[in-house]
């Protein structure tokens, strides 16, 4: 085969993360994956392909797995290397570490393969899923060749480089790129042909390969262990292939150009020729920086950049040759940081060698864009002029403020480089509304239609529902390298109306852009609606203003209320990009490409939607002078605390970029209680009570995923000073009699997913559809109702004492200490988070695994755990996603120990606190409420007679003290953790008898990540990684536990019994030893209206798909059977349960053959496995026949 | 012993297809299964009505699919999408259209294809499609409730009548129309849908109407097999319609034996179409009534089915006014003696 650069090729538009995989996937056998932000699209597509039977340039398609972590995926490659196979994997951050142990020992035994890196920050103050390459660097002594591209063009074509190098070389590579920036850029990019694929990849050196592979028919050994005498020298044997391996990386890049015309260099310089200040970096920033030194060039500076794309190993004499020899002062930047060190990998690097090869040169190091920190001209530019003063700052940082070691740059913010003819649109979208699709969509359009360059990049906020999406879209002429988001848009869209309200999405529009609203006001009415900030800049920018009621469109169309291909049309015909009609054909063959598998009446009411939406949109005159009484709401209310208004409330405004390093906690730690300040009004309607009809069952109050439903039991005169519209009826308690009740929304925090109404039980006796609580529009009564909250936050708490923790009733009257998250409108999982903060919260701890827990459980701005009135609550912490078993269980042993010592003191102090106090406090049982509540008074004088005593172990116990109050352990996760990569520890905290709780919320896939299928994963669904339905059945985690038999195990679904749920964790928590409970957690990954989630979860249990047990260990004491089946035999089939949910019926849909298929054998594991449980219930137990 | 199949003739004629009996598998989810059909074969149904594509489910689980894949995408930036991309386009019709063609290699009777459409392309793309995967007669089944009360009986008929022809001029294989009872002037609907040319009328459609649950204070769907008594309506428009229209007719609902069959030819219905009656006895039902209505009709001495087809119709039957207003009044009165 022959490939020449003459060849025409494609041009695609896609991210970098499909730009990796394309050639991966094509150029091997084996791919062993396991899902990381954001690296996981690449392994997506790989299995997508394969599930197409898409084929490598051998022609047979590779095999995709999907293991249980990385360090399963990285041992899987390994093994797939050493048996001869190609293979490869994608991964990031957390999961490249847990490769490492492999990747020391693939790279030792000169074994070709590539990684490819979305390059990620690593865990440390904070989880961060953005990208910088703190990863790549902690993997740069593994002997791993390391490649980095900067673009997503260069992503394809080094993909392909490094696979031919690796395989000639024999070593290893990671090949990396900024992860988000690069990896999730879409842009314009020439795609390699398979012939090209073919040219570079050397069939000889894949013999080779194969050859070294084990085999029984020529069998040799690999791994050994060696001793002092000869370790060392055969560390130093691959030397040569070391110092070869630069030389080959070259010759790979020169064979490359000769293919496909397009010439890299280990190391490209870019700029003036006799460029006097340099900058030297890798990554996305290389191309920011590129466009600014050619703007600086342009202007007549002397300055280059030096591109360094060979990482490792260095090559130390091409690097001092790239250098011009006009340069005078270098800045390396990293994109890392390395607490403690000389200075970052890269200065270190490139300081090294200039003075290996005797090179003087001025050099500073310094850093950028962690985390995707945004990296623009102006800080490049910063840099430039920072290396022109005659004492630049070395170690500096460039894009924050730091004034506490004064390590920052200044810069112009204001200095831009935009290419002149680009256009710049900004796109302001809700999660879920479509607008990033249609806007990538857009995107390919005009980079495979015109001949544009074309890049679209698209931020989301932290929030899973009532997200914000920012789409930024470029297209010109001329090349793009402007790897920044924009700040001078000519194109603004807002496509919901209420944003107009929360943010400024004006802010970035230039002198005389173009402004699209979606707003139900007609081109009459609507500026009368528009906050005063938009009217001003509408005015003062020149803005042209146009208007469409998209809703009115989308509902004549039957699209809904999805107004994405709408706004998509009004996009281009108002910036002409196209002719009017290519345009909308264009569309139309979009739309037909990302819709059609979902059948033609999809794609047909999206044509009506294109076709109608021209009719809908009218320019708006502006007028003269601002005439707006309201404006953009506050990011907090005034009354919110001073850290909250310091801190927080300057994220949730979107400036969080400009907080100095001083405004930073220095460890992560963070108040809690702050998700009460950001009131995001994202529900369109909210539930309003009924008081005459509500028999106070408290059943809303359970399910709501938000904690935005909260009843109180108090006494009348508690209601002096009431608004006008608070609600109070009597209690219905048979010892509260003489109290009021009062069920209260929050307005403000609602998100609408009416799981509230679903599942109440009163409905009216004169219209069955009005129940006891009901929804209805938001606007209206935000005011009022936030008021009423507001008071009902005054009344005080129902004394915990008085209540019965057993009682669903009663529960409902606990303050939730998890209030507000920023979970998915609807969660499934956040109403067990939240039971177990009533029923505990004020004494425990949790360690939460990696996931959407930790997500919506800690993902600034704010927090949504918080305390009681007595400053009580939750204390909670994420160390990793594998860990966070042992990692709860090491709090339980800190604690364990603590209280050890503790009673150790107490009963040495004995006679200086006074003996009886000392032995209530030892002797304190503290199973019940009113237990705990009396040692919290006993430590309370504990703590006053410590204060007095002036010993070692009097000041000891006083920090100590508070341990002797009964604390709970709770390990929570989701199910990719406890099923899949932490499965391990979890088995081991389980056997190891400590008393922790054990919580998996189980959605059934990796929901954070983006739904792909884990061991939890039914037969029959469809998921990533299973796209075809997945083969085999769930593994039975729960009763995997029960085997041990000193376990206590619950399977829940609140939807199908809170009774049974409520009582599990009560006795879970009870038992004194592990506990584990299984939670039935529906998810938007199932497919299905979220409002349903409760009855869904009851047809789970009723068709005996997911039974109820508990196991309870202590109940072998008393001779009873400790297994406990809850609920009855199914009396619905599995098909009536799972298929009301897309997750199956996407394969009923596609492949029904395979469905019907996957669904007799998954009715036939319900049926087997109820056998056993009906068995292990009723099976005598002690000799005795246990009663039926 | 005397064969009574070899002298005694139960052959008929529907939509111009030549029948050995007037026992016909009515749609029902029965036939969905290709077994069964071939078992519906060898017990003695002399075609099968296959069961009903219905274009509003096409429609209805495509927006569904739609609307949940796109419901849990774009959420945030570590999960764009939560379910992968469809790995094959959903089956519309090619299931059924599928289905067809297997039936018509499976078994030699005829196949009718079971249309329930809800706009006119679908009707029209649908019943082509049918037509092309090798079915021997269409049966359109309008299940239509005009719960508006803004829409008259006359918009409602000339819906039907047009949806009919619209059809007939697209396909070229036989087309039967099942209908429900509920005309103000059924014999005239009747008429109206004769001259559109259709084939056959499929007399009646059940209504399945929904059931109140008491404790639960919820409207729930309700689905009772029919019954004998079910027939009786049949009966009585088949009897006044025969010798007044030029289609065909087929009773469905309520056949549940041999003298449920013998009653339908006689009203003059040129099948009897059954369900209930295989969902409750069993498929191998129909070589039991294929027995008893050979042992009734020897025992009766006829020779043939064609010679009882419309024996007992309105304008055959001894007393004419059975089937008018004078009926009714006997009735009342008979029932007021008692």
């Amino acid at each position: 085969m022959t490939s020449s650069s003459t060849t025409t090729r494609p041009q695609v538009t896609i991210d970098g993360n499909e730009a990796a995989a394309y050639v991966a996937h094509q150029t091997n056998e084996v791919i062993a994956i396991y899902p990381i932000t954001p690296s996981s699209n690449m392994g997506e597509w790989a299995d997508q392909w394969s599930a197409e039977q898409k084929t490598n340039i051998w022609g047979t398609v590779p095999t995709v797995v999907e293991m249980q972590s990385e360090g399963g995926a990285a041992g899987a490659l390994h093994g797939a290397l050493q048996a001869g196979a190609l293979a490869t994997t994608f991964t990031a951050s957390q999961g490249l570490l847990l490769m490492i142990p492999n990747m020391f020992k693939i790279a030792g035994e000169l074994t070709p393969t590539v990684f490819h890196i979305a390059a990620r920050a690593v865990a440390t103050h904070a989880l961060s899923i953005f990208g910088d390459h703190s990863d790549v660097m902690a993997a740069r002594s593994t002997g791993f060749g390391m490649l980095s591209s900067n673009s997503v063009q260069e992503v394809m074509d080094m993909a392909l480089i490094a696979q031919a190098a690796s395989l000639e070389s024999r070593i290893p590579f990671l090949h990396f790129f900024d992860g988000f920036r690069t990896s999730h850029e879409v842009a314009k990019v020439e795609q390699l042909t398979p012939d090209d694929l073919r040219a570079m990849i050397d069939e000889q050196l894949v013999s080779a390969h194969r050859n070294r592979s084990l085999n029984p028919d020529r069998p040799v050994l690999r791994g050994t262990a060696q001793n002092p005498d000869v370790f060392f020298q055969a560390r130093e044997a691959c030397n040569p292939y070391y110092l070869a391996a630069p030389t080959i990386v070259q010759d790979a890049m020169d064979k490359f150009a000769k293919i496909v015309g397009r010439q890299y260099h280990l190391f490209d310089y870019a700029g003036a020729p006799d460029a006097e200040r340099i900058v030297i970096m890798m990554g996305s920033g290389a191309d920011v920086a590129h466009e600014t030194v050619d703007a600086l060039v342009a202007a007549g500076e002397k300055v280059g950049l030096l591109k360094v794309r060979l990482y490792r190993p260095f090559a130390v004499e091409d690097f001092v040759e790239a250098l011009p020899a006009s340069v005078k002062s270098i800045a390396v930047l990293d994109r890392s940081k390395e607490p403690g060190a000389t200075g970052e990998p890269l200065y270190c690097d490139v300081i090294t060698a200039l003075a290996e090869m005797g090179v003087a040169k001025k050099v500073i190091g310094g850093r950028y864009g962690l985390a995707s920190k945004e990296f623009t001209p102006a800080m490049v530019k910063g840099v430039f002029d920072e290396l022109a003063k005659k004492s630049p700052k070395n170690h500096f940082t460039v894009g924050i403020h730091d004034d506490v070691t004064h390590t920052s740059l200044d810069y112009d913010p204001q200095f831009s480089t935009e290419v002149e003819g680009t256009v710049r649109a900004m796109f302001f979208g809700l999660g879920a509304d479509g607008t990033v699709g249609a806007n990538k969509n857009s995107i390919k359009i005009i980079g495979e239609e015109t001949d544009n360059f074309a890049q679209g990049y698209f931020v989301y906020d932290s929030k899973k529902s009532g997200a914000i999406t920012t789409s930024h879209l470029r297209f010109g002429p001329r090349p793009l390298r402007s790897s920044y988001l924009i700040s001078k848009a000519s194109f603004v869209a807002c496509h919901q109306f209420s944003f107009l309200e929360r943010l400024d999405v004006l802010k970035a529009a230039e002198t005389g852009a173009t402004f699209l609203l979606n707003s139900t006001f007609g081109p009459d009415e609507v500026w009368d609606h528009l906050p005063r900030t938009v009217q001003r800049q509408i005015i003062e920018k020149k803005l042209k203003f146009y208007m469409i009621d998209g809703y009115e469109v989308a509902r004549q169309t039957g699209m809904g209320e999805r107004v994405n291909t709408i706004m998509q049309t009004c996009f281009f015909a108002i910036s002409g990009v196209l002719p009017r009609e290519e345009a909308i054909a264009a569309i139309k063959h979009s739309i037909e490409k990302t819709y059609g598998k979902r059948g033609e009446s999809v794609v047909k009411k999206n044509f009506a939607a294109v076709d109608a939406a021209l009719d809908h949109l009218h320019e708006v005159k502006v007028p003269e002078k601002v005439t707006s009484l309201f404006d953009i709401r506050r990011p907090v209310p005034v009354e919110a605390p001073g850290f909250v208004q310091r801190f927080t409330a300057k994220i949730i405004a979107g400036e969080g970029d400009d907080l100095p390093v001083s405004a930073m906690p220095i460890d992560g730690t963070f108040p809690v209680s702050t998700a009460q300040w950001e009131k995001r009004n994202i529900a369109l309607e909210i539930p309003a009570w009924d008081e005459e009809l509500c028999i106070q069952c408290g059943k809303c109050v359970l399910v709501c995923p938000h904690s935005v439903i909260r009843a109180k039991v108090y006494d009348e005169k508690q209601l002096a000073g009431a608004p006008a519209t608070f609600k109070a009826v009597a209690a219905r308690w048979k010892d509260m009699k003489e109290r009021k009740y009062t069920l209260q929304v929050a307005p403000e925090d609602c998100t609408g997913c009416t799981l509230c109404v679903e599942i109440c039980p009163a409905k009216s006796k004169s219209e069955v559809k009005h129940k006891a609580i009901n929804m209805v529009a938001q606007p209206p009564l935000r005011e009022t109702e936030a008021a009423n909250w507001e008071f009902f936050l005054k009344i005080p708490e129902t004394d915990r004492t008085a209540l019965s923790m057993s009682q669903v009733k009663d529960v409902q009257l606990l303050r939730p200490l998890f209030e507000f998250s920023g979970a998915c409108s609807g969660c499934g999982e956040t109403p067990y988070v939240k039971l177990m903060t009533q029923l505990f919260g004020d004494r425990m701890l949790i360690a939460n695994a990696t996931g959407c827990s930790s997500i919506y459980g800690g993902n600034l701005p704010t927090t949504p755990y918080c305390q009681n009135e007595s400053g009580q609550g939750p204390a909670w912490s994420n160390s990793l996603f594998e860990d966070n078993a042992e990692f709860g269980m090491g709090m339980r042993l800190a604690l364990d120990k603590q209280q050890e010592y503790a009673h150790e003191l107490v009963w040495r102090l004995g006679f200086a606190i006074g003996e009886n106090l000392a032995q209530a406090i030892l002797n304190a049982d503290q199973k019940t409420e009113q237990g705990i509540f009396e040692q919290r008074e006993r430590v309370k004088q504990l703590k006053e007679k410590l204060a007095e005593i002036h010993t070692s172990d009097a000041r000891d116990l006083s920090t100590l003290a508070d341990v002797l109050v009964k604390k709970s352990v709770w390990i929570v996760g989701g199910d990719g953790w406890a099923y899949d990569i932490g499965y391990g520890g979890l088995d081991h905290v389980l056997a190891s008898g400590r008393n922790v709780n054990v919580l998996v919320l189980d959605t059934e896939v990796y929901s954070n990540t983006g739904g792909q299928a884990s061991k939890a994963t039914p037969r029959g669904a469809v998921a990533k990684f299973a796209a075809s339905g997945k083969q085999t059945g769930k593994k039975d985690l729960a009763m995997m536990a029960v085997n041990y038999g000193s376990v206590y195990v619950a399977r829940v679904a609140m939807g199908a019994s809170d009774m049974h749920t409520v009582k599990s964790f009560l006795e879970a928590e009870a038992y004194h030893g592990p506990s584990l409970i299984v939670a039935y957690s529906h998810c938007i990954a199932h497919g299905y209206d979220m409002a349903d989630g409760m009855e869904q979860q009851k047809a789970a249990v009723n068709s005996g798909y997911w039974p109820l047990f508990r196991f309870n260990p202590d109940l072998i004491a008393q001779n009873k059977n400790p297994f406990q089946l809850d609920s009855r035999a199914p009396s619905i089939t599995l098909k009536e349960y799972i298929y009301n949910e897309t997750r199956y019926t996407m394969l009923v849909k596609s492949n029904p053959e395979e469905a019907k298929k996957l669904l007799d054998l998954a009715q036939q594991d319900v049926a087997e496995r109820w056998k056993l449980y009906d068995y292990m219930a009723h099976e005598p137990f002690n000799g005795a026949e246990v009663k039926k | 012993m005397i064969d009574l199949s070899k002298t005694i003739d139960l052959s008929t004629t529907y939509l111009g297809l030549k029948l050995k009996n007037p026992l016909v598998a009515s749609s029902s989810p029965v036939c969905e299964d290709l077994g069964n059909v071939r078992r519906l074969e060898d017990a003695g149904a002399s075609a099968v009505v296959l069961q009903s594509l219905f274009e509003e489910q096409i429609e209805h689980e495509s927006d569904e699919l739609d609307r949940y894949l796109d419901a849990s995408s774009e959420i945030g930036a570590e999960s764009e999408t939560q379910l992968p991309e469809l790995t094959r386009r959903v089956t519309g019709p090619e299931g059924y259209l599928t289905h067809i063609a297997k039936c018509k290699q499976a078994v030699k009777i005829p196949i009718v294809a079971s249309l329930n459409g809800t706009s006119p392309g679908g009707w029209m793309s649908y019943a082509k499609q049918m037509e092309q995967a090798g079915a021997d007669a269409l049966e359109l089944n309008i299940y239509y409730i005009p719960a508006s009360p803004d829409i008259t009986g006359e918009q409602v008929e000339q819906k039907y009548v047009d949806l009919v022809m619209a059809v007939k001029r697209e396909v070229k294989i036989p087309v039967a129309v099942k209908l429900g009872p509920y005309f103000s002037s059924m014999a005239n609907m009747a008429r109206k849908l004769d001259a559109t040319g259709v084939n056959g009328l499929v007399l009646f459609n059940r209504f399945y109407q929904p059931d109140f649950d008491l404790e639960a204070l919820e409207v729930v769907p309700n689905l009772i097999l029919s019954n004998s008594h079910e027939l009786l309506l049949r009966l009585h428009w088949i009897a006044v319609l025969y010798g007044n229209i030029k289609a065909d007719m087929a009773l469905t609902g309520g056949v549940h034996s041999h003298t449920d069959v013998i009653k339908a030819m006689m009203a003059g219905a040129r099948v009897a179409m059954m369900t209930s009656a295989l969902l409750k006895r069993g498929i191998s039902y129909l070589d039991t009534l294929s027995t008893e209505l050979l042992i009734w009709m020897g025992e009766h001495e006829y020779d043939s089915i064609k010679q009882m087809q419309g024996s007992m119709s309105r304008n055959s039957a001894p007393q004419t006014g059975a089937f008018e207003r004078v009926n009714y009044m006997k009735v009342l009165s008979s029932y007021a003696m008692r």
